[in-house]
């Protein structure tokens, strides 16, 4: 084991390198560029012996490629953000339908207009129903971390579905973190190679027809597999971190990260780098005296709804944050703990503030607000339901909520 | 019917589409005046589905079967050797 000093990028490049990845291929787009940089790097200098490396025009080509190459048996990854992976929507249906264990990693950037380039989660948000598996990633070590949890989840037998994870762009991508970057040795033996099924792969002895057509008597069938797999993968992907810890000494909370719930009343939730900083909110919080808690959203599908149920029992209040929008009802992390929990007898109060949208930073000062207007809504009930909280007014964050 | 237990996850066809005929639902086929025809291939290079056979030397020939009469190869054809015709 290697320690460095690196950036989410490199963090993401070194997952794949470690993984043993057998074709890459990918088209540069900021803040995602670096990873593709390094990666041709790796390859050009004989650091990724085993690896092909393609170049194609777009990421429409790019996933087109990917699919390709995965139905060939070979482990396969890319990156992307944002416009990049909007562009790839059409084709993360092919990949996830042809069920090809694909990984990749999406670098949270904003959707245009106004154009941006910094975190944003909508980008990742707009594929929730692609059938990918999605994994919000908080730090530099998650990332590459989870980059191999990711390929030993998706290549399981009755699994095979694809898996995208996301970090956020700039404060991972281009900010540097001592990382432990394990021997190669070590991921073999938690990650097998990839030996998929010969009879479910292109062979040119054999030419088969994939993704073909079928008729409205057996399509329904396909989609309710697909359906089964993604249920099925939340035990596998909790599995995975389990197993990790064991191997590497590291983990990630499974699904949900639950950190200083046990006894908290209000708990926000939420994904991405914004739990770091809640976490140090958190603390102090706690120092004060106050019990608050956070649940970061590590897996947003499969959807943690049985973990979200359990917390949710203990707790009095929730927020929901969210770095990504959701027009005409609530951002989508918010509608789906509101969902878990419908059909339970949890009756609390839950509200939803949207935050650091575009890049915009969020600091102590306004998850502390953001704890200290939920305790109000504790006592009081729902001032309201939906929040965009830290539009320019002119206000301080206590000011505002 | 398979029962929904016994099906593969995704659907692989063991079957070539070149058996399976594609070409019934075209209104106009294409027809070689073979005096005109200059044997240049460029009907066979410009068809969009594979469906014009050209050995060197040799006429080229419609796979009727497969052919949708898009008429890409008449409107190529430098000779105007290829006539689009009502298929009754």
């Amino acid at each position: 084991m290697v320690r460095k000093v690196i950036n989410g990028n490199m963090a993401a490049a070194v997952g794949a390198k470690v993984c043993e990845v057998e074709v890459i291929s990918a088209y540069p787009i900021t803040p995602q560029t670096l990873i593709v940089e390094y990666i041709a790097d790796f390859v050009a200098n004989g650091e990724m012996p085993k690896t092909q490396y393609i170049k194609v025009e777009s990421e429409h080509s790019v996933m087109a490629c990917c699919i390709s190459a995965s139905n060939t048996g070979a482990r396969t990854f890319t990156a992307t953000s944002s416009h990049g992976l909007l562009l790839m929507h059409e084709m993360l249906q092919w990949a996830s339908g042809a069920r090809l264990p694909i990984v990749l990693v999406n670098v949270n950037r904003a959707n245009g207009p106004p154009w941006s380039v910094w975190a944003d989660h909508s980008d990742s948000y707009m594929q929730r129903d692609t059938g990918w598996m999605m994994i919000f990633c908080e730090n530099n070590q998650e990332i590459l971390d989870t980059t191999i949890q990711a390929f030993k989840v998706a290549e399981q037998p009755d699994i095979k579905l694809p898996v995208m994870l996301s970090e956020d762009a700039f404060y991972l991508s281009h900010t540097y973190e001592p990382v432990d970057i394990p021997d190669i040795e070590l991921v073999r033996k938690y990650l097998p190679p990839y030996n998929p099924d010969p009879s479910t792969i292109l062979n040119l002895d054999n030419p088969q027809g994939f993704g073909s057509l079928v008729m409205p008597p057996s399509y329904m069938e396909f989609r309710y597999k697909m359906a089964e797999a993604m249920d099925k993968a939340r035990e596998r992907l909790r599995q995975a971190d389990k197993d990790f810890q064991n191997v590497f000494g590291r983990s990630y909370g499974g699904l949900l990260d639950c950190y200083k719930c046990e006894d908290a009343d209000v708990v926000l939730m939420g994904a991405g780098t914004t739990a770091s900083t809640a976490r140090e909110v958190v603390d102090e919080m706690r120092a004060e005296g106050k019990k608050v808690g956070l649940a970061r959203i590590r897996v947003f599908r499969p959807f943690p709804f049985e973990e979200v149920r359990a917390l949710a029992k203990n707790v009095k209040a929730i927020g929901v944050f969210e770095r990504g929008c959701g027009f005409g009802w609530g951002g989508p992390f918010f509608n789906e703990v509101m969902a878990s929990l419908y059909n339970t007898d949890v009756r609390i109060p839950i509200k939803n503030f949207f935050l650091g949208i575009g890049g915009r930073d969020v600091r102590p000062k306004h998850i502390r607000a953001i704890y200290n207007n939920m305790f109000e809504v504790m006592k009081n009930g729902l001032d309201q339901e939906i929040k965009w909280f830290g539009l320019l007014d002119g206000k301080t964050p206590e000011e505002e909520l | 019917m398979p029962k929904h237990q016994d099906m593969p996850i995704t659907p692989i066809s063991n079957v070539s589409s070149e058996r399976v005929k594609t070409g019934d639902w075209k209104t106009f086929k294409p027809v070689l005046d073979e005096k005109k025809c200059i044997k240049c291939y460029i009907c066979w290079k410009f068809c969009p589905d594979v469906a014009i056979k050209a050995d060197e030397g040799e006429l080229p020939k419609f796979d009727l079967d497969h052919c949708k009469g898009c008429g890409v190869c008449a409107h190529e054809c430098p000779k105007k050797a290829i006539e689009m015709v009502l298929e009754e």
